[in-house]
């Protein structure tokens, strides 16, 4: 994936060069200064998200989330999700793991979808861009609504499973 | 030199704060020390060429371009371009709101905005590749199938729900962002 970015990236970059130097000299200036911008935040939410990967182990999330859990257990592994960052190439093993480990697929759908959907840590770039009532609409929309992901995922996945 | 420890106060802060949690607990600090690496790594090789790509868009595109393919009374043609260009990105959600903010300084329509950060978020094709081989084909389209109408209804919702006032003071402070 990261080559196709890097290379659709190169190329547009010498097609520009090559039309319009001064142009691209103007874009990458653009490009650092939205990169400079951001950046701090960038930084806090790298650290935030380390102390918290470090602090939750599987062993714990197991504990929260198994398949008898429940109601409330949807509720934690939504939470969980929620306040996490995870990259997708981790959480989807992750959650493959919990799976086999007895966790339930509802409660795993809650976590993937807030995982995805919702950013308490990112709060502050979100903030940044949109403002405080948007973020935090945002967020608590995507939060509720993956309580309905988890209850047709649970239904489903309890048919075919 | 001020204005710059200014704007990093809050990452010198955590910093300080975990580098003290590092002193007393040497296994923790350790583990935070490493995934920071890790985590830092993969920013340092996804939102560079995001970053480039959005300098080369905003210089290049014309605003009616991106008016007329995205903004409004653009259609379906532009929800299903937003979705779209949400699900071929890469990277996490925080590097979805630069993109958004020239979005809007190009007028593309604030559900269609709402719509490409919800795709991002949860529509990734490369991350449901991976959500198929780790979870089951079955998991990973039940929930494409629930996300995908989930993100349009909220995008809707929450611009009905934000209002005209505050929308156009998203939308300014996306031009400032220069």
């Amino acid at each position: 994936m990261n080559i196709i970015l890097y290379s659709v990236t190169a190329i547009l970059l010498i097609l520009s060069f090559v039309k319009d130097k001064q142009k691209t000299h103007k874009a990458l200036v653009k490009a650092w200064k939205a990169f400079e911008n951001i950046l701090p935040q960038f930084l806090v939410v790298i650290l935030l998200v380390s102390l918290l990967l470090s602090l939750l182990d599987h062993a714990m999330i197991l504990k929260i989330i198994g398949s008898e859990s429940g109601w409330l257990g949807v509720l934690l592994a939504a939470i969980v999700g929620a306040v996490t960052l995870i990259p997708g190439f981790v959480a989807f093993p992750t959650a493959a793991l919990l799976v086999n480990g007895g966790a339930g697929y509802m409660q795993i759908g809650a976590f993937i979808s807030t995982l995805m959907m919702v950013g308490i840590v990112t709060l502050p770039v979100e903030i940044r861009y949109f403002g405080k009532k948007m973020a935090f609409y945002r967020n608590g929309l995507a939060f509720i609504f993956s309580f309905l992901v988890a209850f047709v995922i649970g239904q489903v996945m309890e048919v075919l499973v | 030199m001020k204005q710059v420890l200014k704007r990093y106060r809050s990452f010198l802060v955590v910093l300080i704060a975990l580098v003290l949690i590092g002193l007393f607990n040497r296994e923790l600090g350790e583990q935070v020390l490493n995934t920071t690496a890790y985590q830092l790594r993969e920013m340092l090789l996804i939102i560079p060429p995001i970053f480039v790509l959005l300098g080369l868009l905003d210089i290049w595109v014309p605003k009616q371009t991106m008016v007329k393919y995205m903004g409004e009374g653009s259609g379906l043609k532009g929800i299903l371009l937003a979705l779209f260009i949400g699900s071929a990105a890469a990277g996490p959600l925080y590097g979805a709101f630069p993109v958004a903010a020239v979005f809007m300084k190009k007028g593309v329509t604030f559900s269609n905005v709402l719509i490409f950060l919800g795709a991002w978020s949860t529509t990734k094709i490369p991350m449901i590749l991976f959500e198929f081989s780790a979870l089951g084909i079955p998991f990973a389209l039940t929930r494409l199938l629930v996300d995908i109408p989930g993100i349009i209804i909220i995008a809707y919702l929450l611009q009905a729900l934000m209002g005209k006032k505050e929308i156009e003071a998203i939308y300014e402070k996306a031009q400032q962002n220069d």
